[in-house]
């Protein structure tokens, strides 16, 4: 069994390339709504079950469907896993901004803050923690649902996976796998490193410092 | 400087404020007091537009702030709350600097606010300016609302409940801190508490508030003399003067069981009474027990030998009083006679007790110290 390196580190790429694609505008799209469904407390009542029922549809499914109506391309998958990649950051960031307690937004309102400035300058920096912690879930979620994108036959690690289980060939299964699974904890490790610096001193504990 | 005029707010059917009335005047520090949910913190937060009346006015130097935009209106109006809210997120210097950065003061100059902020609390700069909230003690917390307040120099302060959540050693720095603050910089202060100690410490005019509507507003001095009802009253409760003196009679504080005579006794009685308690004077009384008079020792000794009852030693010099006389009027009579006593009475001239110098000054002292 012959491992050919520039096969891995080729699909490596393209796995990559899908994450960090379908988790930036996850990112976005998540952040965007969070913050609107919680200016609108009335529709995101209604909103929010439905988007969680929709979370629970298998990414495979979802692919499926896709790939029925937008064909065989990387339009299909980016869709798909920037759909998937928004849900954890939405719900967080929903969370982290109703969270954030009273008092500072009474203070924020008290100092003379409109509604955009007491987004940026108290809310958004409070619930950064709980935010990045959305991320963090989405990229490391999405490292592993890029694997559908095989397929469909668009590469990705999940190539050497799919032909692995079908050709019972395990070597080949771990080729798939083992990049995939360094890949989400590396990933990872990064989005802890970005949480280090995005949330203020201020917040972090007390053994976070120095 | 602010005039409230038939300001009325209503929740569903429950009616918060009724047809509010008041004016303060610029450079006075206000306190709003009454019991939970009388409306006062509802007031203050119409202040800042924080909470819409529904129907009235609310002037601020002679301007409808409903017809001012609201940011502006809150960044030119200082606003501390109980729960302090420093942003955590933030500096001390930075929370300082949050109201004149709205109001985009050159960046220059905030250095220097935040200098001359942090000296009148007290605090070294190089100590606290580049510490977090999170750093700094409940009371140092407070000071840095306090002061973020400040920073833009409003002509007028809003303070909800500022020090109630603070440990009573603390509480009491920073309202001399608030009162100092206030006087040296001529603020306006609209301050809310459920404290009347607070109240009364600090207040140019108290305004009592129940049930949404002003039952008194007045300087400290003239709650603590007159207040107007009975509800005001126990709210003051152990900070009036010594329940009024008026209210007090000579029954309330004599001494009682004094030892009497008959005015038939024989001479050598009395005298054994007297030695047997140990006084020099006895209070004679006919046979229905009322009062006759006072006799002597010393009348006793002179003419004693001449007499066989004590009924001739009599004297009637000693002054009365009725027990039911004003406490008042009796220490008076007491000081101004000259006497060591007098005599209490009761309506059908029995006698009902004495009233000492002694017993004078533990009453006093009772009712000063409790």
């Amino acid at each position: 069994m012959k491992i050919d390196l520039s096969a891995i580190l080729h699909a490596v790429l393209i796995h990559l390339g899908y994450t960090l694609f379908s988790v930036s505008i996850g990112f976005v799209l998540g952040v965007a709504l969070g913050i609107l469904f919680t200016r609108t407390p009335k529709l995101s009542k209604y909103i929010l079950p439905v988007l969680s029922v929709l979370n629970t549809i298998p990414g495979i499914v979802f692919i499926g469907v896709l790939f029925l109506y937008l064909g065989r391309q990387p339009a299909t998958v980016l869709t798909a896993l920037s759909v998937y990649a928004m849900f954890p950051v939405l719900k967080n960031t929903f969370t982290g901004l109703n969270e954030v307690d009273d008092q500072y937004k009474e203070a924020a309102r008290g100092c003379g803050m409109n509604h955009f400035q007491r987004l940026m300058l108290v809310e958004l920096p409070l619930a950064m923690p709980t935010i990045i912690g959305g991320l963090r879930i989405a990229t490391v979620y999405t490292v592993s649902w890029a694997v559908v994108a095989a397929m469909i036959g668009l590469g990705g690690l999940g190539d050497f996976i799919y032909k692995g289980v079908s050709s019972n060939n395990n070597a080949l299964i771990l080729q798939g796998a083992i990049p995939a699974a360094l890949l989400a904890f590396i990933l990872g490790t990064l989005v802890d490193i970005l949480q280090r610096h995005v949330v203020p001193r201020g917040l972090r504990k007390r053994g976070d410092e120095g | 400087m602010l005039r409230f005029e038939h300001v009325s707010m209503s929740y569903g059917s429950q009616t918060i404020l009724h047809d509010l009335n008041f004016e303060i005047d610029e450079g006075q520090f206000a306190v709003f007091i009454g019991p939970s949910g009388c409306g006062k913190t509802t007031t203050l937060k119409m202040i800042n537009r924080l909470i819409q009346p529904d129907s009235g006015h609310i002037y601020l130097n002679g301007q409808d702030i409903a017809a001012t935009d609201r940011y502006e209106l809150r960044r030119h109006i200082g606003y501390v709350i109980q729960q302090i809210g420093l942003f955590p997120n933030m500096t001390v210097a930075q929370n300082i600097c949050v109201v004149p950065k709205l109001l985009k003061y050159p960046k220059e100059k905030n250095e220097q606010l935040v200098r001359d902020m942090l000296a009148m609390v007290d605090m070294p700069y190089e100590k606290y300016a580049h510490k977090y909230p999170s750093e700094l003690s409940g009371g140092q917390q407070q000071r840095i609302g306090i002061l973020r307040a400040l920073a833009a120099s409003p002509p007028i302060v809003l303070m909800d409940e500022p020090f109630s959540a603070l440990d009573p050693m603390t509480r009491r720095s920073l309202q001399l801190e608030v009162k100092n603050l206030q006087q040296r910089l001529n603020k306006t202060i609209i301050f809310v508490t459920h404290d009347m100690e607070e109240a009364l410490d600090l207040a140019d005019v108290i305004v009592f508030m129940d049930k949404g509507r002003i039952v008194q507003m007045a300087p400290p001095e003239e709650m603590l003399e007159h207040p107007a009802t009975e509800q005001v009253r126990e709210f003051l409760g152990k900070h009036l003067p010594a329940s009024a003196p008026a209210d007090m009679t000579a029954a309330d504080f004599m001494r009682t069981g004094i030892i009497t005579v008959g005015q038939d006794r024989g001479i050598h009685e009395c005298v054994s009474r007297m030695q047997h308690h140990n006084v020099d004077t006895l209070l004679v009384v006919d046979d229905q027990k009322r009062y006759q008079g006072t006799v002597s020792i010393a009348d006793i000794r002179l003419t004693g030998h001449v007499v066989k009852t004590i009924g001739p030693l009599v004297r009637c010099t000693t002054p009365t009083v009725m027990a039911s006389d004003n406490a008042k009027d009796c220490f008076d009579q007491l000081v101004s006679s000259g006497f060591p006593y007098l005599v209490v009475l009761n309506e059908d001239q029995t006698v009902a007790g004495i009233i000492t110098k002694t017993s004078m000054a533990s009453a006093m002292a009772e009712h000063l110290w409790g």
